[in-house]
């Protein structure tokens, strides 16, 4: 059995108009990335740019959202207009529970508003609402007000873009109610484009419980898994912010503009650090009982005397990594301030800060002066970072314009390449841990640490002894498992729950019968279907380019060898294709 | 004495709605947990704190004195049993609940009423819900 039938929501914001898009024999993707895949190739027109109205945006949840623990995830694919071409990422807090009590298993966004508008998706239909009041307003407020305007209190999932998403930066992000995004690759400078400043998804369609036995056996063994044993233990406790310092101690953690993978402050911004000096309490998605969402408290003198504001706001490992020791942050504090920066705008927190890095050490070398960027920057000193995410919305001149473009295109036009941290177009994640890290990162769907972590087999392959070729199996193998996982919109830190065995007798429960086989030929048809759409995108692992940074700072205590890299490179281009 | 709901470590929950989704299943054979006798709601949006609406089980259930063919009748040290198969569907029990908990299944043309059974608890992971004795 397949599995009910699919509903996919079309709009269009040219014409204002909705439909339900049919996507018949698509169950077989399980929704989420499979079903978002098949239907972007569809409709993406593969000679307009990224920012043209006719592009598609396809949000999806998956066959198991809302009704197992921690399948919170949606998922958003688009033409990215910050590397030009495939766009894919995903965001969890109460996406997936909205779509599924809306009644929807993915929508499709087409067309450019006339004026802003926003959406509103509820179990009656969409409306096209006026968005002139929310125009130019940052994230929080522009989500405050939205809370106040629309209904499905608790349930709903608000989408917005800053003034970041608005003026087009390329690296814009979509808050998703207050704690997660659509961080990377650009979909806030799409739905700007768009004219579209926020979506709100709510609804109240009810599900019955299917074969109440089974179901609730393998609810239970989930949650119990996620709750009582420690697979989970490092969401619950310190969080990814963990990573902090064991990847400096490891000497792993890129560390001002990657001169270094050891951080003399990591101790000082590590989770630790933040947990006792600032975590004030955890949050989760919808459906999720770890809840690794850290809170801290950001409390801020701004005059004389007594006065005091605060801020809380969410951290973890990326975060810290991209705004912290990237740029040689020595407090919690400063990192905060950058964090606050980040969401109100709508940027995506690790393009901004591996931005910002470069930027940092383009200056010391003389390749752009104090003028050019209207303030000097020193890694520590958060001014003139927070100048230049001002300047980069604003966008004052041709230098910001560009920059806004993403770190990538800037250096086509600026030079500095050696030590411009960007893969495949993309800027790196943060770790800095060896071949596989690099070439994961490159080659992977969306350029990100979570398409197959590389980083994680460079420590088994150093513990292991494994080689090239084993790194490269690897590498293919997780993203090809991921795939499946994020069909079904599986939170990715829940995927050693979620093994093979737990998702077939997950799927049992709500109907959907599928062999381990049959599952693995699902990871393996996205990996195809992806690679096939990236190239038609524009993405060749021929035109990769490895800046020597990545060789001259150690990973991991050792030196990456580039003819191994580009070993493993041409095993990779062998195998997958592309 | 029977145990009741209570919440009294709202500070450490985390939203992660389990216990709706656990009420929801287990007393409405359903998968939302908008059909829960209980709601965990913020006061102003994520960055606020979060809240219970749980049945208080009264003394002398407001309830179960407005419903007047027997389908919500007291229950022994508070709260309330429900029997479905006496129920009208006339909502007066959801007017008359004096903290407006009560939700009301248009579907099934019946409330959707808190039964003191203790599901939710056993779902929190952070012990925020408890079954107590009252004092
Ligand atoms: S582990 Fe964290 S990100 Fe994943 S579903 Fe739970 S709260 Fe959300
Ligand atoms: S439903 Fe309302 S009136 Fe009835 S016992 Fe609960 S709180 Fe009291
Ligand atoms: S299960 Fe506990 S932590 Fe989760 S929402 Fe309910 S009360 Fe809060």
């Amino acid at each position: 059995m397949n599995g009910p039938k699919l509903r996919v929501l079309q709009i269009d914001l040219t014409e204002r108009r909705v439909g339900v898009l049919p996507a018949d024999g698509l169950e077989h993707y399980l929704g989420g990335i499979g079903l978002a895949a098949k239907l972007f190739a569809g409709l993406v027109d593969v000679q307009a740019a990224p920012l043209d109205a006719h592009q598609p945006v396809v949000l999806a949840g998956g066959a198991l959202a809302a009704f197992f623990p921690m399948c919170t995830k949606g998922v958003a694919v688009f033409r990215s207009p910050l590397t030009g071409g495939w766009g894919e990422s995903y965001a969890g807090m109460r996406l997936a529970l909205a779509l599924r009590l809306a009644g929807w298993d993915a929508i499709v966004i087409t067309g450019r508003a006339d004026r802003p508008v926003y959406l509103s998706i509820g179990p009656h239909g969409v409306r096209f609402k006026s968005a002139a009041a929310l125009w130019g307003l940052d994230c929080e407020e522009a989500g405050r007000l939205l809370r106040q305007l629309e209904p499905g209190r608790g349930f709903r999932s608000c989408l917005r873009i800053g003034p970041a998403g608005e003026k087009g930066v390329a690296f814009a992000s979509v808050n998703v109610d207050t704690y997660r995004h659509f961080g990377r690759l650009g979909l806030g400078a799409v739905l700007g484009a768009k004219n579209l400043k926020a979506i709100v998804i709510y609804g109240d369609r009810d599900y019955p419980v299917p074969q109440p036995k089974q179901y609730r056996e393998i609810y239970d063994q989930i949650y119990r898994q996620a709750v009582r044993t420690d697979v989970m233990e490092k969401y619950h406790a310190l969080g990814t912010s963990v990573n902090v310092s064991v990847l400096s101690e490891l000497g792993a953690l890129p560390t001002r503009n990657l001169q270094q993978s050891t951080f003399e402050a990591a101790e000082r911004i590590s989770g630790r650090a933040f947990a006792e000096g600032s975590l004030v309490r955890k949050v989760a998605c919808a459906g999720c009982p770890v809840g690794c969402i850290h809170i801290g408290l950001r409390r801020r003198q701004f005059a004389p005397g007594y006065e005091y504001e605060s801020v809380a706001l969410s951290y973890d490992h990326e975060l810290i990594y991209a705004l912290g020791s990237l740029l040689g942050m020595s407090s919690p504090e400063k990192v905060y301030d950058l964090i606050e920066a980040v969401e109100l705008y709508g940027l995506d927190a690790i393009s901004a800060g591996v931005l910002l890095a470069w930027l940092t050490e383009a200056q010391q070398n003389g390749l752009l002066r104090e003028e050019d960027l209207g303030c000097w920057l020193e890694f520590d000193r958060v001014e003139g970072y927070l100048k230049v995410l001002e300047n980069l919305v604003e966008q004052p001149s041709e230098l910001y314009a560009l920059l806004a473009q993403g770190l990538a295109r800037a250096v086509e036009r600026l030079g500095g390449k050696e030590y411009a941290l960007c893969l495949g177009g993309h800027e790196m994640a943060g770790y800095h841990t060896g071949p596989a890290n690099l070439l994961g990162l490159a080659v992977g769907a969306r350029h990100s640490h979570l398409d197959n972590a590389g980083y994680a087999i460079d420590q088994k392959a150093s513990k292991n002894g494994w080689d090239s070729a084993r790194m490269v199996h690897e590498i293919m193998a997780e993203e090809k498992w991921r795939n499946v996982l994020n069909c079904l919109c599986i939170c990715l830190f829940a995927r050693e729950v979620y093994t093979p065995a737990v998702v077939q007798k997950a799927l049992a429960a709500v109907g959907i019968e599928r062999t381990g086989e049959e599952l693995m030929a699902l990871g393996e048809e996205i990996f195809q279907l992806k690679n096939r759409l990236r190239s038609q995108l524009g993405y060749s692992s021929e035109r990769l380019y490895f800046a020597p940074r990545y060789f001259a700072t150690p990973a991991l205590g050792r030196q990456i060898d580039p003819a191994q890299l580009q070993e493993m490179l041409e095993l990779y281009r062998q195998q997958a294709g592309v | 004495m029977p145990k009741v709901l209570t919440a009294p470590g709202m500070k450490k929950c985390i939203g992660c709605y389990s216990c709706m989704l656990a009420c929801a299943r287990t007393t409405q054979g359903s998968l939302s947990p908008q059909k829960a006798a209980l709601a965990i709601r913020t006061v102003g949006g994520l960055q606020s704190r979060l809240v219970a609406d749980i049945c208080r089980a009264c003394p002398d259930a407001p309830c179960a004195q407005a419903c007047r063919c027997g389908a919500l009748v007291p229950r022994s040290g508070g709260g309330v049993k429900f029997n479905p198969a006496l129920c009208l569907g006339c909502r007066d029990c959801v007017e008359a609940c004096i903290v407006q908990v009560i939700k009301f299944d248009e579907v099934k043309n019946r409330p959707i009423v808190c039964i003191q059974c203790g599901t939710c608890t056993r779902y929190c992971p952070h012990g925020v819900l408890l079954m107590e004795e009252r004092a």
